[in-house]
């Protein structure tokens, strides 16, 4: 079984990013960038089944500019097998990716996708959901475990209230919440051998996907900021302006 | 404009989660009318029908839909969303998990979480775990949005008397199944929409600790109770309590931070709460900057005193 991990190159998740004066969107030149940290559970978590016997090989892809190179490198530092990089430097919204991600899958034959339920930057939510519509494959959203077993996969998801366990048939697509694992470090071997794993580029015109956006932004603002608190003395002195100045007991 | 709310329910009872989604419709204007699918669902579908300014409860009632998986869900509610202008979901576990896969059947965009309506096709939703507000507008045929819970109050329920009519069925795809649900049981109210809001963090140091020291202040205010990540990554309380950019948005009257130092993705879930109460040894810590109130110390001196002077 082939796994398919899609990967996405975004601002480091300890940056505070400043939005940009004439307010067009968030000022990433010269910003820190790495693996959106839920794809780095999910490469970890194709990377465990492989080393499980449960797959045969761990292809990591992403969609956008010639640098997730280095995001796809990354991807194969920590165990996967080989990369795709579907290169383009248009703005990719979620549908966009999915499409290109469902062109990949097919091509490659995979069984299984695993991905980040979502990505740091513009906190959407939607690509494994919208790739596993596209496929017609059965999905698991939030993942906290996944057993792969005899053509299915038996999920947990993180949900209001609790857990709970679905069981797919298999082809399918998983994504991954915080929990699932603890992703491993890349060894400086392993970086050094990820430098010749094989990495292919493709062309997102190559795979006949229309990406062009759907939504347009209009505007980007700093939210309103809070009015700076004031420290109290003690407990009592906490307890009356809760009462008498917010009346919130 | 035709709106189309999907319920969140458990075939018993409606969710709060759609009313703050039946509010957002109503800022959007137009026709509202509440699908529920579920199984055997008709006490949900009768709740539905007394929420104000619903025209139409739509039920779509099979065994196959009891468990409300997504992909059964999907293929017939993307069928029914064609004829409507705006298809509205609350972003919560369940929304989130339907909405894009409903949205990319009928090959349109999903503005996911939005915090405010600005027109009937344009959204303000954060993005960078809440560092920026997008405003966003969308071009296709049918608007399928998801709404952050905590931005718009929930409607009146108990006034309404819509009509119930029946819907069509879709194809059982077999694909998919449950297996168990291990949902917790608390009397506690929602930490989505409780009015008050007793959040936990690290420096608790134990799940024991924990419980001794955040429940009883939260008995006593009648609060919900909420984590940072890195309370639940230790497994102080169960995964749902997480508050944050990945977590929940929560946005009470009254949130109370213990032992939390207030990382970005932490403030990301709380900061549109109302008064902000952070108790913390660290006065560097960056809660501080968004709290009303502060009380630098010790939290297990501190927190006690607090519960026994309410």
């Amino acid at each position: 079984m082939k796994i398919l991990v899609p990967v996405k190159r975004v601002v480091d998740f300890n940056v505070k990013v400043r939005v940009k004066a004439d307010g067009t969107g968030v000022d990433l030149a010269n910003v820190k960038m790495a693996m959106n940290p839920f794809d780095e559970i999910a490469v970890e978590e194709a990377v465990r089944l492989r080393e499980g016997g449960l797959a045969s090989e761990v292809i990591a892809v992403s969609c956008g500019v010639t640098a997730a190179q280095d995001t796809l490198r990354t991807a194969m530092a920590v165990g996967a097998d080989r990369a795709v990089l579907v290169e383009t430097d248009a703005e990719l919204q979620p549908l966009a990716v999915a499409k290109l991600l469902r062109a990949v899958a097919e091509r490659e034959g995979v069984q299984l996708v695993v991905l980040g339920k979502q990505a740091i930057d513009d906190d959407a939510n939607q690509t494994g959901q919208m790739l596993s519509a596209l496929l017609g494959w059965p999905q698991a959203t939030f993942a906290s475990k996944v057993v792969v077993g005899d053509n299915k996969v038996t999920v947990t998801r993180e949900i209001d209230g609790g857990l709970e366990t679905i069981e797919l048939s298999l082809p399918a697509v998983v994504t991954v919440d915080l929990r699932l694992n603890e992703p491993r470090f890349a060894s400086l071997p392993n970086i050094m051998k990820a430098k010749k794993k094989p990495l292919d580029t493709l062309k997102a015109e190559e795979l006949g996907v229309d990406v062009a956006p759907r939504l347009k932004t209009l505007s980007v603002a700093e939210p309103p900021k809070r009015a700076g608190g004031v420290i109290l003395a003690n407990v009592a002195e906490l307890v009356s302006r809760l009462r008498d100045e917010a009346k919130v007991i | 404009m035709s709106i189309l709310v999907i319920a969140e329910h458990d075939n018993q009872h409606i969710k709060s989660a759609t009313l703050n989604a039946v509010t957002a419709a109503k800022q959007i204007g137009g026709d509202i009318d509440i699908v529920v699918l579920g199984g055997d669902c008709a006490a949900a579908a009768a709740e539905a029908a007394k929420i104000d300014g619903v025209a139409r409860v739509r039920v779509i009632d099979a065994a196959h839909y009891k468990d409300q998986l997504a992909e059964n869900a999907a293929i017939i509610l993307a069928q029914m969303a064609g004829t409507y202008t705006h298809v509205l979901v609350a972003a919560t576990a369940f929304g989130k998990n339907l909405g894009p896969r409903v949205a990319a059947l009928l090959d349109v965009a999903q503005v996911s979480d939005i915090v405010a309506v600005k027109s009937p096709d344009t959204f303000v939703r954060p993005i960078y775990a809440g560092n920026a507000l997008a405003t966003v507008q969308s071009s296709d045929p049918v608007k399928l949005v998801t709404v952050r819970t905590a931005a718009f109050d929930a409607a009146p329920t108990g006034g309404g008397s819509a009509v119930v009519e029946n819907a069509p069925q879709g194809p059982d795809l077999g694909v998919s199944k449950l297996v168990s649900r291990e949902l917790a049981v608390s009397a506690r109210p929602e930490l989505g929409n409780a009015r008050v809001v007793v959040s936990g963090g690290r420096a608790l140091g134990s799940a024991d600790a924990f419980h001794a020291v955040v429940e009883p202040l939260a008995d006593k205010l009648g609060a919900a109770i909420g984590a940072s990540r890195a309370a639940v990554d230790a497994g102080y309380v169960p995964n749902d309590a997480q508050v944050g950019q990945t977590g929940k948005a929560v946005a009470p009257e009254l949130y109370i931070a213990i032992g939390i130092s207030g990382a970005i993705q932490h403030l990301a879930g709380m900061t549109e709460s109302k008064v902000i109460v952070a108790i913390n040894k660290d006065p560097d810590a960056p809660i501080f900057q968004v709290a009303n109130y502060g009380l630098v110390g010790d939290l297990f001196e501190l927190v006690p005193q607090l519960t026994a002077s309410l």
